[in-house]
């Protein structure tokens, strides 16, 4: 099989265009709650979603609806799922953070972590049902210090699961760096539950499509499970509105009761050794210094970058770009029609 | 009298049982963005960020305070705690009993809960109940400022291990940080005297088991706590006019629940409506109706409870969530029933 970019990037254009057409709606008040966009994924998304077909298992975290998208879920449904609609993806019960479609035998949960168990038993429904087929899980490096997601990666060993876990590594805990609560590194960590494991530029759509091609044709062939872990970025922040990003990039107008707070804390009477007190503060601001990466139209972009490798076909490119922008905004148009399911 | 916020209320008896006492360390996920002053004032070594992992965090917290820490042990919110549910039902809520109560393990966990502002199912639970029904476990549930103080100072003073419960809708940091982020294109039905009120100038603990008459009637006993509470007392208010005169008791805590205080109400007024955003069945609004009965009364008894999985859509969850239509409907019942 030949690497159709064109293909991949028009894929990861509509995973883009489908995420940033929520965070409109977001924005204005149609979806409620928190809002994880996978703005960042969409390289990583694109290239695994290449190699799922019918009968594959997929769990999904919180970031579910790019790789729901290119698996084919209507558009409108999953729309309207967000704005809480009768006639939504899942009746308006689960919005954007559990979306469901037993069609697709995909499904989503907010639980970090739960992804990889619950593949892991897509997977051996498969062994027994569907000779072939695997389970893929989808979850971030975050999750992958959740003990059930640990002992998903002994199972699927122990029992020899045709199973990909799909580990989008974007450096972040919600706001806590991965690296500073996490010890030594996680492909080692799966090399010793005996996993076939790989590392990539998840930023990088070839990249992940073919270390992704290789992890699902050895678990197709029922060479066991198979370990992905693909560097990618976070765009938005941990969910949209993030404080943390907020505070970041517009320290003086978003932090000001923050900073007022800590220092006041910082100089009180009572507390830790100065020495302490400094670390504290210390902490916060590297914290801050490191969400300052992460920009649209970067290196940390992968919709970006793949439109430089393909840029000589700039008038294909064009092409599927409209082709896609009318798809999201026909969506967008049908989801905010009157309806039985207002 | 000072005028403080919900959490920041919390946050101040935490900092000043830290400062009082070396001991007392706050871990869990997230605190240095989540409790910026804490990390500032006490350091990392004392306000320790934890992975994602809260089966590991939570039983290492139980280790902790059995060998002499006393840990504040932080979740974002209290359907994670599923996560951890060895940690709470197996071993902090056991080790009094089964070491035959020479060992103590004290500690709090501090989480939020509720819904109101549309995250659906899965992050929107209450849960005080189920929780509630584990021997060994006392479990917090503040409705304001004040009693958020009173409460997790007695919590922080206590010897066994505390569940201390903030609901999202008083918290304005926390529905600022899940439902509003920054946006004002969303509405919100925050109960004002909830989210920020007056602290009495001396700070007092609220003693664990203790129950507060919040509204004196003569008719109906609603019990109720947290959100519930505003809930009650609006509808309470809503009913005068119509010559209903409803008694609103806060529960604060549910495990131990304070029995004399409830039960002193509805010998009074010979009924009795529970207001519980938790499940129905299985659950604290069924204990409430055992206590009264146990004591010998035989009120009319009725209850407005969460009945269902919460829907995400936001016309949906206000309809599922106990609403003051739902809560004054239920007492003209019961009025006219008995």
């Amino acid at each position: 099989m030949l690497v159709d970019l064109l293909e991949l990037h028009k894929n990861m254009y509509q995973a883009r265009a489908f995420e940033l057409a929520q965070a409109a709606l977001w924005h204005q008040g149609l979806i409620s709650g928190e809002l994880h966009l996978g703005t960042g994924e969409e390289a990583t998304v694109a290239g695994v979603v290449a190699h799922i077909v019918r009968g594959d298992g997929v769990a999904l975290d919180h970031r579910g609806s790019p790789v729901l998208n290119l698996l084919g879920v209507d558009l409108g449904l999953m729309l309207k799922e967000m704005l809480g609609r009768e006639d939504g993806l899942c009746r308006g019960r689960g919005g954007h953070m559990h979306l469901f479609s037993l069609e697709h035998l995909a499904a989503s949960s907010g639980i970090v972590g739960s992804a990889a168990p619950l593949a892991a038993g897509f997977a051996l429904a498969a062994k027994h049902l569907r000779p072939g087929r695997v389970g893929v899980a989808f979850f971030g490096e975050g999750a992958a210090n959740q003990g059930m997601a640990m002992e998903a990666e002994n199972l699927a060993v122990a029992w020899s699961l045709p199973l990909i876990f799909v580990c989008k590594d974007n450096g972040w805990a919600i706001t806590t760096k991965s690296k500073s609560v996490t010890g030594g590194d996680l492909i080692r960590r799966a090399e010793g539950f005996g996993l076939a494991a790989q590392k990539a530029d998840g930023l990088d759509v070839e990249t992940v499509w073919k270390t992704a091609g290789r992890a699902f044709e050895e678990a197709r062939r029922g060479h066991g499970p198979q370990f992905l872990l693909l560097s990618c970025s976070r765009l938005d922040g941990h969910f949209l509105g993030d404080p943390l990003l907020r505070l970041a990039r517009r320290p003086l107008k978003e932090g000001g009761e923050v900073w007022r707070k800590a220092a006041t804390a910082a100089f009180s009477g009572s507390g830790a050794a100065i020495g302490a007190r400094a670390a504290g503060i210390t902490i916060m601001l590297k914290t801050l210094k490191s969400v300052r990466r992460g920009r649209y139209d970067s290196r940390e972009d992968p919709v970006f970058r793949s439109l430089a490798i393909i840029r000589k076909r700039a008038d294909e490119v064009a092409r599927i770009e409209e082709e896609i922008d009318r798809m999201v905004s026909d969506a967008v148009e049908k989801a905010l029609a009157p309806g039985e399911g207002v | 009298m000072a005028r403080m916020k919900f959490s920041e209320a919390i946050d101040l008896a935490v900092a000043e049982a830290m400062a009082r006492d070396d001991r007392v360390i706050v871990l869990g996920e997230d605190v240095p963005m989540l409790r910026p002053n804490l990390l500032a004032c006490f350091g990392p070594n004392r306000v320790l960020k934890a992975p994602i992992s809260e089966a590991a965090f939570t039983a290492a917290g139980v280790g902790a305070a059995m060998a002499g820490l006393r840990p504040v042990i932080e979740i974002w919110m209290v359907d994670f705690i599923g996560c951890a549910m060895d940690a709470v039902l197996n071993h902090l809520a056991k080790v009094d009993a089964l070491s035959g109560g020479r060992w103590k393990c004290p500690l709090v966990i501090r989480t939020s809960c509720g819904g109101g502002y549309g995250d659906g199912g899965q992050h929107e639970q209450a849960l005080w109940g189920m929780l509630s029904g584990i021997p060994g476990l006392t479990v917090l549930v503040p409705s304001n400022p004040a009693d958020a103080f009173g409460l997790m100072k007695s919590a922080l003073a206590h010897d066994g291990p505390v569940i201390f419960l903030e609901h999202k809708l008083l918290s304005e940091r926390l529905l600022e940080y899940l439902g509003r982020m920054g946006r004002t294109t969303l509405d919100f039905d925050v109960p004002a005297e909830g989210i920020e009120a007056e602290v009495p100038e001396d700070f007092p603990s609220v003693p664990i088991g203790s129950a507060r008459v919040v509204r004196n009637g003569q008719d109906i006993t609603i019990v109720s706590l947290a959100v519930g509470i505003h809930r009650s007392l609006e509808a309470a208010k809503r009913l005068e006019p119509e010559g209903i005169s409803c008694e609103v008791i806060d529960l604060r805590s549910t495990r131990p629940i304070d029995r004399e205080t409830l039960t002193a109400s509805v010998s009074r007024t010979g009924r009795l409506l529970v207001v519980d955003e938790d499940y129905r069945e299985c659950g604290l609004s069924g204990e409430v109706g055992a206590i009264a009965l146990e004591a010998g009364l035989r009120p009319g008894y009725a209850r407005v409870c969460l009945e269902e999985t919460l829907p995400f859509a936001r016309r949906l969850e206000a309809e599922a969530l106990p609403n003051v239509e739902r809560i004054a409907a239920a007492s003209r019942r019961l009025l006219t029933a008995s």
